[in-house]
C-alpha cells in the first residue's frame, strides 16, 4: 500500500497541543488548589472541554478545506525518548480519524460536564470529580491524537487512571474501591499485550511512529504480523471490555453515572476499536488476526446482549449493551477495509445514544433516590417527561429504528458481516434482535406499566442543567446517522486504508430488509412478556433457567477469573511467602551463620557485641587483604 | 584543578562530624544546611558536566598505597552523575521528612515510630549524622574510579546504615541490623577476595594499579576473568539485592525508620547495580556475556518473586521492601540485556526507583507515625480523614507500578522494550511483572486508604500533611512527573556513558530492526 502523505503542522495546527493541555492544566490546577477552588472549580472545568471542542471544530473545518491527500497533519512537540536508534517523540497527528474522535470526545464530554454540574451538585467532593473528568478528557485526547504508539499508550494508561479514580470516586464504599482496582488490574492484563506489542514494533521497525509502522508493515512476515495483531487485540480487549477481559465493565458501574456515560460508554471503552482501526496496516498483513478480532467482537456482542437481558439494574443493562455494541464495532473492524469506516460510524452514533441513555438513567436515579433497580421503577414517563422523550430517542436509535442513527451504522455492519462470512452475519443479526428485546424490556420496566416505587419516593424531572444536555444528545442520537451516512465513509477511507463503498440512504439491500423484521420480533416478544398490563414483581423472582442465571451472574466471568487466576494466584503468593521465610531465608541464614561462625551467638546481638565484632572483622579484613597483597608483591 | 568531587563527598561527612558538637533542633538545622549545600554543589557539578566528552570528568587522582597500586581517584561519568544527583536530592528530603522522628521521647512520653515500646538509642544529632555519613560515603563510592577505593566505601557505608537500623528502628531492630551487617560483610569478603585477585593479576602485567582506566586495559584469561566476575557479582547481587541473596532487605527495611529505609533502598542498594554496570561490564565484559543467561533468569525471578511477596505482605515497610526486590530485578535485566536502551533504561531506573521508593516510604511513614503501627490491617479509610496524605500515597503507589506519565514508566519501558530487541522471551516473561505491580500497589492503597474509616483511623488521623511533610514529599512527586514527560535532561547524561560502555567494553551494538526494508 502507499504510505500516507503526512504534512507538517503550520498555523492553527501547530496549536493543536492546546486541545490536550487545556483540560490537563485545569485538572492539575484544581487538584493543587484544593478546597480554595471549590466554589468555581466545576465551572472552570466545564469550560475546558468546551474550549477544546471549539479548537477541534476549527481544526476540523480547516481539514475539510484541504485536499483529500493533504488531511494528515503531523506535529512534533519534542523528543520523549531519544536513545540509541530509538526516536520516540511527543507528537500529534491530526487526521480524518483522530479529528472525528476529538470532536466526539469534546462534544459529548462538554455535555456531560454540564450535566454533572447538576448531578454532582450535592457532593462535597464535586471539585475533585471535575478535576478527574478533565484529567480524563486530556488523557483521552492524547490517546487519539498521538502520532505514535508510545504516546498513545501514555494516553491509554491515563484514561485507565482516570477511570480508576472515577469508578472509585466514592472511596468509602468498599464495592467501589474493589471495582476500581479490578478495572485497573484487568486492564493491566490487556496492557501486557500493549507493552509487548510496542516492544515488538521497536524490534521490527525500530520505531513506534504510525507513519513508520504503516510503511514497514508490508515487510513483516505473516507470523510476525499475526503475533503483533493479537498483542494489540489483547490490549483492545482490556480497554474495550471484550471477552475474555470483559468482567470489569459491569462492576465499573459503581462510579457516578456521568462517568459511566462518558468513560464507560461513549469514549474510553471504544479506544480498543480505535487501536484496531489505527493499526489497519498491521491487520492488512494478517487475515488470521483480523478474523480473531471479528470473532471476539461477535462473541462479545452476543455475551453483552445476553447479560443485558437478565439484569434488573438499569446501569448494568446499559453496560451489557455497551459491551454488545462495542462487539459490533470490533466485528466491523475485523472485517478490514470494508468495515473500518462502519466501525467508526457506529462508534460515533453509539457515543451519542449511549451517553444519552446513561445520562437519562442518571436522571431517573436522581428522581428516585439513587435507586438503580428497574423493578422499583414503572410509569416514570409521567414524572420525567423530558427524560422519557430523550431516552426514547436513544432507545429507538440503538435498536435501529429506521433513519435514526443506529439504523444506518448497525445495518452496514450486519451487511459487511454477511459479506465476510454468513456465520458472522447471522450472529450479528441475532444480536440485533436480542438488543431490541432487552432494550424494550428496559423501556417498559422503567417508563410504562404501573408505578412500583416505594412510598417515600417522589420522582421529579431533573433541572434544566441536566435536561438540556439530554436534549442535545437526543438530537445527536436521532440525526447523527442521517447526517454522516453519505459522508463518513469517503472521509475516513484515506486515513484507514478503507474501501467502505458508497451506501446511500435509500440503498435498501436484502440484508437491510431482513434486519428490520428481526428487530421488530425482538420488540414484540418483549412487549408480550413484560408489557400490556403484566405484573412485574418488585422482588426478582427466583429463576431456574440456566440462561437467566448465567446472565444474572455476568456469564460467570468472575467465577472463571476466580477459579483460573485468583485462587491459584493466592495459593502462589502464600506458597512463595512460606518458601521465603522457611526455605530461602532459612537456608541463607543457616549458610551465612556457618560462614560467619556466629550461629550460636545470634542471641548476643543485642548486647552490642556485634558492633565491636563487626568493626574488628572489617579492620581485620583490611589488614589481611593488605598483607596478602603486599606479600605477593614483595 | 579544583577538587569538586572531593568537596562534594566531604561536605556531608563534615556535616556528620559536626553532630558531635550540636544537639536537638540545632543539629537538625545544621545537618539540613549541609545537605542542602551538597545538593547545590551537586547541581553545579551537573551543569559543568559535558555530555559530549568521553571518559571521566572532573577527575582527581593521587597515589595512595603505591605497593598495591591503590589510588585516591575520583571522576564522574553519566551513570555516576545520575546517582550523585539522586543521593544529593534524597538526603535533604529524608532529613525534612524525619524532622520530628528521631527526637528522644520526653519523660513520660512512650512514643516511638511504630508504636512498640522501643525508644531510640540516641538523639536526633546521631540520626542526622548517620544519614549524612551515608550520603558522604555513597557520593564517594559513586565517584570513585579506583577499584580499591570503591571497595573501601562500598564496605564502610554499611556502618552508618547499621547504626541507623540498630539505633532508631522498630522492635526487632537488633536482629535486623545484625542480619544486615552479616550479609553486607559476607558480600564484602567475597568482593575483597576478588579485589585482591584483581590486584595480583594487575601486578603480573607490570606495575600494579587499581585504576579503572588501567584495569580495563588488562587482558585476562577466560578462567581468571570468570572467577573475578563471580566474586564481584556476588557482592553486588547481595547489595542490589537479587534473589536468592535478598533475604536481608525485607527485614532491614521493615525495622528501619522511613528515612533510614529511603537511604537504604533508595541510595545504598544502588551501589550494587551501579557497580555491575561500572565494574562487571567494563572489567569483565566477556565473563558478563558468559553469565548473561544465569543473571537474566535470576533477574526475572527477582521481578516475579519480589512482586508476589509484596502482594502477600502484611507490613507496609516490608511490602515496599519487596517491591524494591522486584524493581532491582528490572534494573539487572536491563543491564545484562546489553542494549543501549535497556542499559540506559536500567540506569534511569536506578534514579526513578530511588524517587518512587522515597515517595512510598515517606508517605507510608507519615501514616505509620499517625497510626502507631505498620500493620496494613490497622488502617482503612485514610483518604476520608487525610485526603492529601492518601493522595500522595496513591501517587507513590502509581509510581511504583510504573504508570505512564511517571518517570518510572520511561525507565521500565526502556528496560522491557530494550531487552526485547535482544531477548524477546525474557522480556515477555518479565512483563508479567507489570500486572503483579498493579496488584501490590493498588491492594495496598485499597486496604489502607479506601473504605469507611476505622475507629482508630478517625481518632488518630486528625491532621493532614504538615508543612514539613509537604515540603519533603511534594518535590519528590514533582521530579517524578517532570521526568515522566521530559526525561531528556537525564537521559542525555546517561546515554553517552552507557553506549560507550557497551560498544567500547562489551563490544556489542544494538540489534537492527528486524523488518526494515530488505531485512526480510
Amino acid at each position: 500500500m502507499t504510505p500516507l502523505e503526512v504534512t507538517q503542522a503550520t498555523g492553527l495546527f501547530s496549536l493543536s497541543w492546546l486541545l490536550i493541555a487545556i483540560p490537563g492544566v485545569i485538572a492539575a490546577l484544581l487538584l493543587v488548589a484544593g478546597k480554595v477552588s471549590n466554589p468555581w472549580g466545576h465551572i472552570l472545568a466545564t469550560l475546558a472541554p468546551i474550549a477544546s471542542f471549539v479548537l477541534a471544530l476549527l481544526l476540523f473545518l480547516q481539514l475539510l478545506g484541504r485536499g483529500v491527500g493533504d488531511r494528515s497533519v503531523n506535529l512534533k512537540l519534542y523528543d520523549w525518548i531519544a536513545v540509541g536508534n530509538w526516536h520516540i517523540e511527543a507528537g500529534l497527528q491530526i487526521d480524518q480519524l483522530s479529528i472525528i474522535f476529538a470532536l466526539l470526545i469534546t462534544s459529548v464530554g462538554s455535555l456531560i460536564h454540564i450535566y454533572s454540574i447538576g448531578y454532582m451538585a450535592h457532593d462535597p467532593n464535586r471539585r475533585r470529580f471535575f478535576a478527574y473528568l478533565n484529567l480524563f478528557i486530556a488523557a483521552m485526547l492524547l490517546l487519539v491524537l498521538a502520532n505514535n504508539y508510545f504516546a498513545l499508550f501514555v494516553g491509554w494508561e491515563g484514561v485507565g487512571l482516570a477511570s480508576y479514580l472515577l469508578i472509585g470516586f466514592w472511596q468509602d464504599r468498599p464495592t467501589a474501591a474493589t471495582a476500581a482496582k479490578k478495572a485497573f488490574v484487568v486492564n493491566r492484563v490487556g496492557d501486557l499485550g500493549m507493552s509487548v506489542g510496542i516492544a515488538f514494533m521497536l524490534y521490527l521497525f525500530g520505531s513506534v511512529q504510525f507513519s513508520d509502522v504503516n510503511a514497514g508493515a508490508a515487510n513483516m512476515t505473516f507470523t510476525q504480523a499475526t503475533i503483533l495483531g493479537l498483542l494489540l487485540l489483547l490490549g483492545a480487549c482490556g480497554k474495550s471490555a471484550q471477552v475474555p477481559l470483559q468482567s470489569w465493565l459491569l462492576d465499573a458501574m459503581e462510579g457516578p453515572t456521568p462517568v459511566s456515560a462518558l468513560i464507560h460508554a461513549a469514549t474510553m471503552v471504544t479506544a480498543g476499536v480505535y487501536l484496531i482501526v489505527r493499526s489497519h496496516a498491521i491487520f492488512a498483513q494478517t487475515e488470521t488476526a483480523a478474523l480473531v478480532v471479528s470473532i471476539i467482537g461477535t462473541v462479545t456482542l452476543l455475551a453483552g446482549a445476553w447479560i443485558g437481558c437478565s439484569k434488573d439494574d438499569i446501569k448494568k443493562v446499559l453496560a451489557g449493551s455497551t459491551m454488545s455494541q462495542i462487539g459490533y464495532m470490533m466485528l466491523a473492524a475485523g472485517i478490514g477495509p470494508a468495515g473500518y469506516a462502519f466501525a467508526i460510524f457506529h462508534l460515533v452514533n453509539h457515543g451519542f445514544f449511549k451517553a444519552n441513555m446513561f445520562l437519562g438513567a442518571g436522571s431517573v436515579m436522581h428522581a428516585t433516590d439513587d435507586d438503580v433497580n428497574m423493578r422499583h421503577y414503572g410509569a416514570l414517563r409521567k414524572a420525567l417527561p423530558i427524560t422519557f422523550v430523550t431516552f426514547g430517542m436513544g432507545y429507538l436509535a440503538i435498536i435501529g429504528f429506521p433513519f435514526l442513527s443506529g439504523y444506518f451504522s448497525k445495518d452496514h455492519i450486519v451487511e459487511a458481516a454477511f459479506d465476510r462470512s454468513w456465520i458472522l452475519g447471522v450472529l450479528a443479526l441475532i444480536g440485533a434482535g436480542v438488543t431490541a428485546f432487552y432494550m424494550t424490556r428496559l423501556m417498559i420496566m422503567t417508563w410504562f406499566g404501573r408505578d412500583r416505587y416505594a412510598d417515600g419516593v417522589h420522582p421529579h424531572e431533573s433541572p434544566l442543567i441536566m435536561t438540556v444536555p439530554l436534549i442535545l444528545l437526543a438530537i445527536g442520537s436521532v440525526f447523527a446517522g442521517l447526517l454522516l451516512n453519505d459522508w463518513i465513509g469517503g472521509w475516513l477511507d484515506p486515513a484507514v486504508g478503507g474501501q467502505s463503498g458508497h451506501s446511500g440512504i435509500f440503498d435498501f439491500s436484502l440484508i437491510g430488509g431482513i434486519t428490520l423484521p428481526v428487530v421488530a420480533i425482538g420488540v414484540v416478544i418483549a412487549i408480550l412478556i413484560f408489557g400490556r398490563g403484566r405484573q412485574i414483581p418488585v422482588e426478582q423472582p427466583a429463576s431456574r433457567s440456566p440462561f437467566t442465571l448465567a446472565g444474572r451472574n455476568d456469564l460467570y466471568g468472575d467465577a472463571i477469573n476466580e477459579a483460573v487466576f485468583m485462587r491459584p494466584g493466592i495459593g502462589l503468593v502464600e506458597g512463595v511467602t512460606k518458601t521465603d521465610t522457611g526455605g530461602v531465608d532459612g537456608a541463607i541464614l543457616g549458610v551465612s551463620g556457618i560462614i560467619a561462625g556466629v550461629g550460636a551467638r545470634l542471641r548476643r546481638w543485642q548486647s552490642g557485641f556485634v558492633r565491636s565484632y563487626a568493626l574488628t572483622m572489617i579492620a581485620g579484613a583490611f589488614l589481611v587483604g593488605i598483607v596478602v597483597v603486599l606479600g605477593r608483591l614483595a | 584543578m579544583f577538587p569538586w568531587l572531593t568537596i562534594l563527598g566531604l561536605l556531608p561527612l563534615i556535616g556528620g562530624l559536626a553532630m558531635i558538637f550540636v544537639r536537638g533542633t540545632a543539629a537538625k538545622q545544621v545537618g539540613l544546611a549541609f545537605s542542602l549545600v551538597t545538593l547545590v554543589l551537586a547541581i553545579i557539578v551537573a551543569f559543568t558536566y559535558n555530555t559530549g566528552t568521553k571518559g571521566f570528568q572532573l577527575a582527581e587522582q593521587a597515589t595512595w598505597i603505591k605497593a598495591i597500586g591503590a589510588h585516591y581517584a575520583l571522576g564522574l561519568d553519566g551513570i555516576g552523575l545520575t546517582l550523585v544527583l539522586l543521593t544529593a536530592f534524597l538526603t535533604p528530603v529524608v532529613l525534612i521528612a524525619s524532622w520530628n522522628d528521631p527526637d528522644l521521647p520526653k519523660p513520660g512520653e512512650p512514643v516511638s515510630p511504630d508504636g512498640t515500646a522501643v525508644t531510640h538509642r540516641w538523639g536526633a544529632h546521631a540520626f542526622v549524622g548517620l544519614i549524612l555519613a551515608t550520603e558522604g560515603f555513597a557520593l564517594f563510592a559513586f565517584t570513585a574510579t579506583d577499584v580499591f577505593l570503591f571497595y573501601l566505601f562500598f564496605e564502610v557505608i554499611l556502618f552508618p546504615m547499621y547504626f541507623l537500623i540498630g539505633g532508631f528502628g522498630g522492635a526487632r531492630r537488633a536482629y535486623a541490623a545484625g542480619k544486615f551487617l552479616l550479609f553486607g560483610l559476607f558480600g564484602g569478603f567475597v568482593m575483597l577476595a576478588a579485589v585482591i585477585g584483581l590486584g595480583i593479576v594487575s601486578a603480573q602485567h607490570g606495575a600494579p594499579s587499581y585504576l579503572l582506566t588501567d584495569l580495563t586495559q588488562l587482558h585476562l584469561s577466560t578462567n581468571v576473568e570468570r572467577w573475578l566476575f563471580v566474586g564481584f557479582m556476588i557482592a553486588f547481587a547481595i547489595k542490589a539485592p537479587m534473589v536468592p541473596f535478598h533475604t536481608w532487605l525485607p527485614d532491614s527495611v521493615e525495622q528501619s525508620t522511613p528515612g533510614g529505609a529511603v537511604m537504604l533502598a533508595g541510595v545504598m542498594d544502588k551501589l550494587g547495580t551501579f557497580a555491575m554496570i561500572r565494574f562487571c561490564l567494563q572489567l569483565f565484559p566477556d565473563a558478563s556475556k558468559w553469565a548473561t543467561p544465569v543473571v537474566m533468569v535470576l533477574a526475572i525471578i527477582s521481578i516475579i518473586y519480589g512482586a508476589l511477596m509484596a502482594i502477600g505482605s502484611k507490613d507496609l515497610h516490608r511490602l515496599i521492601g519487596w517491591t524494591s526486590v522486584s524493581h532491582f530485578g528490572f534494573i539487572v535485566l536491563g543491564i545484562f540485556a546489553f542494549t543501549t536502551q535497556s542499559a540506559s533504561g536500567a540506569t534511569f531506573y536506578m534514579l526513578n526507583h530511588g524517587l518512587s521508593t522515597a515517595a512510598l516510604f515517606l508517605a507510608a511513614g507519615f501514616m505509620i507515625k499517625r497510626r502507631g503501627s505498620r500493620d496494613i490491617s490497622d488502617f482503612g479509610g485514610v483518604v476520608k480523614a487525610t485526603p492529601l496524605l492518601a493522595g500522595l500515597l496513591l501517587f507513590g503507589a502509581l509510581s511504583a507500578l510504573a504508570l505512564p506519565g511517571m518517570s518510572s514508566f520511561i525507565s521500565e519501558f526502556m528496560v522491557l522494550a530494550g531487552t526485547f530487541s535482544r531477548h524477546p522471551i525474557y522480556a515477555v516473561v518479565a512483563t508479567i511483572g507489570i500486572v503483579l505491580a498493579a496488584l501490590y500497589a493498588l491492594i495496598m492503597y485499597q486496604r489502607t486508604a479506601t473504605g469507611v474509616p476505622t475507629a482508630a483511623v478517625t481518632e488518630k488521623f486528625t491532621v493532614d500533611l504538615s508543612g514539613k511533610e509537604r515540603l519533603a514529599l511534594i518535590p519528590v512527586a514533582l521530579v517524578i512527573l517532570v521526568l515522566g514527560f521530559f526525561p531528556k535532561p537525564i537521559l542525555s547524561i546517561i546515554n553517552p556513558t552507557v553506549s560507550d560502555t557497551l560498544t567500547q567494553h562489551v563490544g556489542l551494538t544494538d540489534p537492527q530492526p528486524h523488518a526494515s526494508e530488505g531485512g526480510r
